[in-house]
């Protein structure tokens, strides 16, 4: 009798544990990294708070980060997306610190303005985008085992901006492929693939109607891939890709993608990874980056989020750490990720896409909190 | 009847499965990096294999390398501790891809050869020292929470190597303390402390008798301590330090010292953590770094561990993992460590300084069959 109980009782103690034992584990050898003398040196990044909920989320990235007392401080631009232009200072700035952390731009539809995120990517040539999709552990969601990037061009294709009317009544809209273009974007994927230790690159394309403009990027892309003999490499269709995006997601890992379709399939993986909330990511050129939150649906927040202040700050806390790893901080990237992914898991404080009611400076608080 | 034995097997079973949730956690979300393009391009590394075992852990570290495909390449030069002095190549290689990664080099004792361990490290200024001392899991020790970076000043202190004869019979040897020196090594041991998320920085002395020479060293650290108000700052003199590290090692974080302390303290607290066959460490300055076993106890192993090839690769691959590291491919170091690790944890695979009969092949054997 006694020992069934004991038994019982041990039982349920183990089953009611919450298990820790992750942290035990990593906590008895802590990364081992031998700085340069001077890295500690705080660094300057470009700051563009933006539109709609943009301003409130950058301000949780100040926040966690004057927090963390991490080494980077921030040279702050109002810009709006209804500007003609992005300021030459701010262009400057950028060019000068080499990174920036920005909230979305709002895109004002129809004819007038161009997109200045397009503008700020042509501009300094940021030519890959990135988004890494993958399922957070406390964030329960209809498919699992998601973990794909998708590595988007971002400089030509269907956003080339160019647009004329032929005749009142008949536009024509160019989408323009280069092979200077799609060799870069592939060789980035790849070398992204190598560095990270992945171990497929998918390219997402529609050659069988666009046979000679998708054909273009796929022979760059195959050119690239007969370089990385250790990564495979296959093709996929952009009508079956999304097909397959919502019902088998396991078989998907880096995707690489001309610039319409790398902006279905990002917001895509992010859905069905957890929302676009959660999903970290940045564009990439030769000599700059830029950190955003991954994929935004093109929008920048409604009002009712905003006058409420429940925005999700955590895809932009995500970035802000990819930033901090970019600027060779990984201790405090390290830090950041691990206290949000704590709050995450612990389910206590939840924005309103994830069914909760608590606002931005709730859930910031709460990483604050629980930072190391 | 039935529900007692259902809940002991069930309790069994807790019981007896390995703990592995830490890689089921983890492994769903991957660390993000966003690399720049390029960053996959292979980097040069000056390679000495050295004495002793030194060219038998080297060749450890060159076949995993080459097995995980990491974009470094070494240029190897074979240099012995009974040369007159380095060889003006090798320190021009070192100049020029500004990391080397070596193996111990043998100091004759006596009068005569003066030690290239030592020349190497003054010719490059290289002036801080730095081994990471901490249990690792599957490896039982008498101390347990041990998690000691020992910075060690490089370039002066009693290893001036100015000595004279003053009459037949009567030596003198000259301790030089700078405060320029002093300064540095405390600049970077707090700056190590800031990067890594340490929170404290002990600094080692015998100020009590070498009033003026230690005096100063003591002086240039509380001055950096006032820099970095978040770090807990606090003195010991060696003697009680050495005894302290035997009897409480988890006082102990970051420690900073002159040249013969650190010499001292760093191999006690390699050997109170399991032996100075696993330490990582390396010999940093402003523009170069050497990678090398972290503590060595001034020996290259004995001749009986060079016939056997039983010596134990693991401090140097950690220290490849540091160089990984510092080269900024975090993903090889990862993978690299992760691998180690395992294989230790598991203790199928041990060399002789564990109690085990493997040789160093059978080790590195098992740790490229446990990379991902």
């Amino acid at each position: 009798m006694a020992r069934r109980s004991v038994a019982r009782s041990l039982l349920n103690n183990l089953l009611s544990n919450k298990l820790e034992p992750c942290s035990r584990i990593t906590a008895s050898r802590s990364v081992t990294y031998m700085p340069r003398p001077g890295d500690g040196a705080p660094r300057a990044v470009t700051l563009i708070p933006g539109d709609g909920i943009g301003p409130l989320v950058t301000e949780a990235v100040e926040q966690v980060m004057t927090a963390m007392h991490a080494p980077v401080y921030f040279e702050k631009y109002d810009i709006r997306g209804d500007m003609k232009q992005v300021p030459q200072e701010v262009i400057d700035s950028i060019r000068r610190n080499k990174v920036c952390l920005k909230g979305g731009l709002k895109t004002p539809v129809g004819g007038g303005v161009s997109s200045l995120n397009v503008q700020l990517r042509k501009e300094l040539d940021l030519y890959a985008s990135l988004v890494h999709c993958s399922n957070l552990p406390g964030l329960p969601t209809r498919h699992e085992n998601v973990d794909i990037v998708v590595i988007r061009e971002n400089t030509e294709g269907e956003y080339s901006g160019l647009e004329h009317e032929v005749v009142p009544g008949v536009v024509e809209s160019l989408k323009v492929i280069t092979k200077f273009c799609s060799e870069r974007v592939a060789q980035y994927a790849f070398e992204y693939a190598y560095l990270n230790n992945r171990k497929k690159v998918t390219a997402v394309h529609k050659a069988n109607i666009m046979k000679l403009a998708d054909g273009l990027f796929l022979e760059s892309c195959r050119e690239v891939a007969t370089k990385y003999p250790g990564i495979k490499y296959n093709e996929i269709i952009v009508d079956n890709c999304c097909m397959q995006l919502v019902s088998k997601p396991d078989q998907f890992d880096v995707m690489v993608t001309p610039n319409l379709y790398g902006n279905l399939v990002a917001n895509t993986a992010a859905g069905i990874a957890g929302g676009t909330g959660f999903m970290p990511g940045g564009n990439v050129g030769a000599g700059h980056a830029i950190f955003e939150q991954g994929a935004s649906a093109g929008n920048v927040g409604n009002e009712k989020l905003l006058d409420q202040k429940k925005a999700n700050p955590v895809a932009l806390l995500f970035s802000s750490a990819m930033m901090l790893r970019h600027l060779q901080f990984p201790s405090f990237a390290d830090r950041l990720e691990t206290a949000v992914k704590r709050v995450i898991t612990e389910g206590k404080h939840r924005t309103k896409d994830l069914g909760g009611h608590n606002t931005t400076q709730e859930v910031v608080d709460a990483v604050i909190a629980v930072l190391d």
